[in-house]
């Protein structure tokens, strides 16, 4: 018995947690879930916390409909999926909402929108509905984890550039700025919405630069 | 000439293949038919050739913008003259103007060229002569007091994310000089709109400052109009609202100050207003779009539309009339703030416009129509002419395959009856 066993950290779960950080990307290479990642990026707190609440949302529940994988009509599959992710958004809107509740009046919609998040429902459908429960916790780790990745390296630099701050702390010396008598100003177009685009794009052809799977050959 | 022949002679072998410097062969090649026309022949099938190549298309282009570019200079010597009610002679202002601009003319060419040279060595590519007059847009089209660190972040965002990652000069969907303004203008608004950033001044620390003589104010003419029928409004609500003597005399004698520095119609026809470096003069880029005509590097087609188009335009708002900056005479917003200098030289870009004659109008007038509507109802956007370009570069391409479209169906139906 044991020796059929797979060991919890096979090379083969490993893949699953390492495979949606670049390979698969769920935000860059699969373009799931960009909505969200565009929006909340202006900062590096929402990010983190957005990041975080999906770890949650996705991790759970994986776990849950993988273990009521085979109790699931068919038919009715995306309903039952739909009622165990909203109760889990529900939790975390009304967690966030009682502990930090300047970031969450920040994340606003985007919270609740979690429910929408393709990414959650493509795993829930893909895997988690014909995996066992570990393996599919492996996969919520590593989606969720991808999609933490982009969205928080796009935050880092946008927070950055667009505010001079990284978590709502000055990096940047006061004295550089002109109207302190310096030379630097920050870039206003950080804060807009297209440059989360262009930003994003700039990750992805990074990736695509250090990863040659990815390079369709045409 | 022999100099420059006997050195690229000398220099080639370490740059083609097998040489040392053989990663290295784009950039010599680019200078190599930069000095020279290239001795390329054709490999397979017959092709006519032309003198006309790319860059002699460019060069062209470089000295229609001439005019316009000297004007820009004089000019800028001139107003920073007349804000520190100082009378110099001709040469002094133009040179001051000349030294004012260099160093953003260079700094563009620098860090533009060197981006291209950058991208062609890593791809393999020749460098494409695009930049040449890219780099020199982009200096003409800001305002004087552009801090050159964020002229040249605008021509790297404009060089990298307008156009290399596109394919390179001639795949680019956006004018990359208007994308580098476009950038620069959202990026930084402080120093890229506003009443304090058109003059070059004696910048303290690096700011723009806000000391200027009395009744001189570096406001734009058509930052002016709209200041001024926004006072006028305020003027029509105090009256019917009855308010005192006294906020009216005040509103009053805003109106005036305003109204005194409005510039005449021949002002700002030959350029003597504040605006960007070298877009104020209608005159000089009239004789740059001669030349352009001319030699047949500009399309007319495009340029009479957008000049149609903003003209129509600013009649349908003088017959509606609603506030005082739309009775402004038509003509008038063909001639203030970049309208002209863009229909001329960005409008006409051969990569970004239409490539169809019937697109060429249709979307040229487009560019007329929205830059007027912009300027009209948005002042927070006084340069409306940028964004309609940027737009319409846009929906170019969508417009041109309906033309074919259309083309094509009109075409079989022929072969059919």
């Amino acid at each position: 018995m044991s020796n059929k066993q797979e060991a919890l950290f096979s090379k083969k779960n490993i893949k699953l947690i390492k495979d949606p950080l670049d390979d698969n990307n769920p935000i860059t290479v699969q373009v799931l879930g960009i909505c969200s990642a565009l929006a909340i990026t202006v900062q590096l707190k929402p990010a983190v916390v957005m990041a975080v609440s999906v770890f949650f949302v996705l991790c759970v529940a994986n776990v849950l409909v993988s273990l009521m994988r085979k109790m699931i009509p068919s038919r009715i599959r995306i309903i039952v999926q739909l009622v165990i992710i909203a109760t889990l958004v529900i939790l975390v809107d009304q967690t966030l909402k009682a502990f930090l509740y300047d970031v969450s009046k920040e994340l606003s919609v985007f919270v609740g929108l979690i429910i929408t998040n393709c990414i959650i429902m493509g795993r829930l459908e893909a895997f988690a509905l014909a995996n066992t429960p570990w393996k599919s916790f492996m996969d919520g780790v590593g989606n969720s984890l991808g999609y933490a990745l982009p969205l928080i390296v796009v935050a880092f630099f946008r927070e950055l550039l667009g505010s001079g701050t990284l978590f709502g702390l000055e990096v940047i010396p006061p004295n550089w700025y002109i109207e302190n008598g310096g030379f630097y100003a920050n870039n206003g177009m950080m804060i807009l919405p297209p440059m989360a685009l262009v930003t994003c794009g700039i990750y992805i052809w990074v990736q695509r630069i250090r990863n040659n799977k990815l390079v369709e050959e045409n | 000439m022999k100099l420059f022949r006997n050195i690229l002679n000398t220099a080639k072998p370490h740059f083609i293949e097998g040489g040392k410097l053989e990663k290295m062969f784009p950039a010599f090649d680019a200078f190599e038919t930069f000095l020279f026309v290239p001795d390329h022949t054709t490999n397979s099938g017959s092709h006519i050739r032309d003198a006309i190549d790319l860059k002699r298309t460019m060069m062209m282009v470089i000295i229609a913008l001439l005019p316009a570019l000297l004007f820009g200079m004089w000019n800028i010597g001139n107003n920073h003259f007349i804000a520190n009610e100082e009378s110099v002679s001709f040469m002094e202002t133009f040179l001051y103007g000349a030294i004012k601009m260099l160093p953003s003319i260079l700094v563009s060419y620098i860090v533009g060229l060197s981006v291209e040279f950058a991208f062609a060595i890593f791809r393999g590519h020749q460098v494409n002569e695009g930049y040449l007059v890219t780099g020199l847009l982009i200096p003409m089209i800001m305002p004087i007091s552009t801090p050159l660190w964020m002229l040249a972040i605008s021509v790297i965002f404009a060089v990298v994310i307008g156009k290399e990652v596109f394919g390179g000069t001639g795949m680019n969907i956006l004018n990359p000089a208007l994308t580098a303004r476009a950038f620069a203008f959202f990026a930084y608004p402080a120093h890229l709109s506003g009443d304090k950033i058109w003059i070059a001044d004696q910048p303290v620390n690096g700011t723009v400052t806000d000391v200027f003589p009395d009744g001189y104010s570096g406001a734009t003419p058509l930052a002016d109009y709209y200041s001024l029928s926004v006072e006028k409004g305020k003027l029509a609500s105090a009256v019917i609202q009855e308010k005192s003597e006294k906020t009216i005399t005040a509103i009053n004698e805003k109106i005036e100050v305003i109204e005194s520095r409005i510039p005449e119609l021949s002002e700002s026809f030959f350029g003597f207003i504040s605006g960007s470096c070298s877009e104020t003069s209608t005159f000089a880029i009239l004789i740059g779009l001669i030349i352009l005509v001319v030699t047949g590097v500009g399309s007319w087609r495009t340029i009479v539309a957008v000049f149609f188009g903003g003209y129509f335009m600013g009649l349908l708002f003088n017959l509606w009339g609603a506030t005082d900056f739309m009775t402004l005479p038509a003509y008038e917003h063909l001639i203030l703030g970049g309208f002209a200098f863009g229909a001329v030289f960005m409008a006409t870009d051969p990569v970004t416009a239409s490539q169809t004659n019937k697109g060429k109008i249709i979307v040229g007038s487009l560019i007329g129509i929205f830059a007027v509507l912009i300027r009209v109802f948005n002042p927070a956007y006084p340069e409306g002419m940028m964004l309609a370009i940027l737009l319409m570069n846009v929906f170019a391409p969508l417009v041109d395959h309906y033309i074919v479209e259309s083309n094509i169906k009109r075409r079989l139906k022929r072969v059919k009856s």
